[in-house]
């Protein structure tokens, strides 16, 4: 649509002689409405990491290809790093602090730790938020549908067997 | 990121009419756009969001044909019920690509629209006539192992990357575009071009033209199909070469047959010609090897990607060989039979 976009000096000056103005915007994030206001370049990552001081989601690659950024948009999983927040107007968000607490452990948090599937832990709460999306999905079966559906979390510690043995775990338990 | 100004219209004619100046983009699923925005590749100055016009639906039309939302998500699509029984090819390929979060986001239109993943494009302290016309092409003799082999130009050997448009050119989909000069119809094989002299256009649209739908006719490839990906891991990576192919036999003969080629070419990539040559015969390897050799006919190395040329015409003599069988390629089973 938009082929070899180069901008002219004058319409650039234009542009960045522009006052910032910001957005109104409506999340409802793990369950509270917040209204907020953004600048419209600001992605929904580090508008929870940056502005909510809810850094349970983490910042990887920021270009969707590793997963640590993982969050529930409505139910479905999405990589944050690629929204904008404002573009989200009136959507419900659910990051890791969302679905667990400390001493009440989401089901697929305590799976985690009983099989011990993560070494540092930075791409865990992706995984983890990931899994409930397939979980919601409905569409994983076996050992080899989730390691198919969870392919698009990267785990640099490779604790992949251990975290398809812990999201099949609470699958099958669900089931 | 460039600041730029944002408008979320809440019907097409505003967003097309938001969407008609300069240095405007059209927001869908971002998985691509955001991203080309944070590499400073993309530099809109506008941003018209269109996530909330109301074209993500998947309709039956009365001449028998399924037309898709242009944005429908990805795995809206793939997972359709009609798409999963009328056109298989389609779901497969589309969950052949990127992940499960990636295709929650993406758009059937965004699909079309993504831009290749060629790394001089995307490395803006590297020269790119695609990203910038004129200022020369770093993948030409340089590192080019993901590189066009067919179609290419002296300016431009970038691959479309797209899973999903390399199903749609075998199933000959319809594309629908509106835009200042009203609405249109271009044929799939017409949506996208090759490099020549100008690589900065991937795709005939015309400025301000935004897409609505894509139309699959009403034929039945549903039996004897495959989408056949071959990349560098198992999952969530781009092809190095893929195939798709939609067959019909009659008897034991091929009565009609498509096959389009993705990670190949600046465009999925049909030959009528290596169609043809096979219609009306009895699957074996011999008329495959027939079909490959008129596909990849005039194929050119860059230098690192000759490995394409062989790995594409092994792919297609396999695929061929997985259509006529009626045993398509698994998308979560990737042992190649």
């Amino acid at each position: 649509m938009n082929d070899a976009v180069t901008i002219d000096r004058a319409s650039a000056m234009r542009v960045a002689a522009r006052p910032i103005a910001t957005l109104p915007l409506s999340l409802t994030i793990n369950g509270e409405v917040r209204a907020l206001q953004v600048e419209p370049w600001t992605t929904l990552l580090d508008l929870l990491r940056d502005k909510l001081d809810l850094t349970g989601t983490k910042k990887g690659c920021d270009h969707g290809q590793c997963g640590a950024c993982t969050v529930l948009i409505d139910g479905r999983r999405i990589n944050a790093c690629l929204k904008l927040a404002v573009s989200l107007d009136g959507a419900e968000i659910t990051t890791i602090e969302g679905l667990g607490q400390p001493g009440e452990l989401h089901p697929l948090q305590a799976a985690f730790i009983d099989h011990d599937a993560f070494q540092c832990g930075y791409c865990t709460p992706g995984q983890i938020c990931s899994a409930q999306g397939l979980i919601n999905e409905g569409r994983a079966k076996d050992r080899q549908d989730v390691r198919e559906q969870m392919s698009g979390n990267i785990c640099r510690c490779g604790a992949y067997t251990n975290i398809a043995d812990a999201v099949l775990e609470v699958l099958e338990k669900q089931a | 990121m460039i600041r730029f100004d944002y408008a979320r219209p809440g019907d097409v004619a505003e967003a097309v009419r938001g969407g008609a100046g300069d240095h405007v983009a059209y927001l869908a699923g971002g998985t691509n756009l955001i991203d080309l925005m944070k590499e400073n590749v993309a530099r809109p100055l506008e941003v018209v969001d269109i996530n909330r016009l109301p074209l993500a639906q998947i309709t039956d039309l009365d001449d028998g044909s399924l037309r898709l939302g242009a944005l429908a998500t990805n795995a809206d699509t793939a997972y359709d019920e009609r798409v999963e029984a009328r056109y298989p090819l389609l779901a497969s390929a589309i969950l052949a690509g990127a992940s499960p979060q990636l295709r929650n986001a993406a758009t059937n239109g965004g699909n079309l629209n993504q831009r290749t993943r060629c790394y001089y494009f995307y490395d803006v302290e590297t020269p790119c006539n695609k990203r910038v016309p004129g200022q020369g092409c770093g993948a030409i003799g340089g590192v080019n192992r993901i590189h066009a082999i067919l179609g290419a130009s002296d300016q431009c050997i970038a691959t479309h990357p797209s899973d999903m448009c390399v199903a749609l050119a075998a199933l000959q989909a319809q594309v629908q575009v509106t835009g200042p000069e009203g609405d249109r119809t271009i044929a799939f094989a017409d949506y996208h071009r090759l490099p020549g002299d100008e690589p900065w256009r991937d795709n005939t649209l015309k400025q301000g033209e935004l897409v609505t739908a894509i139309d699959l006719p009403a034929e039945d490839f549903s039996t004897n199909y495959t989408y056949l990906k071959l990349r560098d891991r198992l999952s969530y990576a781009f092809a190095l070469v893929s195939v798709a192919v939609a067959m019909r036999l009659e008897g034991d003969r091929i009565a009609d047959v498509r096959i389009a080629l993705g990670g190949v070419a600046h465009k999925p990539w049909r030959r009528i010609e290596a169609e043809e040559a096979i219609k009306n015969e009895r699957p074996s390897d011999t008329v495959f090897d027939t079909a490959a050799r008129a596909l990849l006919a005039g194929a050119v190395s860059q230098g690192d990607n000759s490995f394409k040329i062989g790995l594409a015409h092994k792919a297609i003599i396999r695929a061929l060989g997985q259509a006529a069988a009626g045993t398509p390629q698994s998308q979560t089973d990737k042992r190649i039979r």
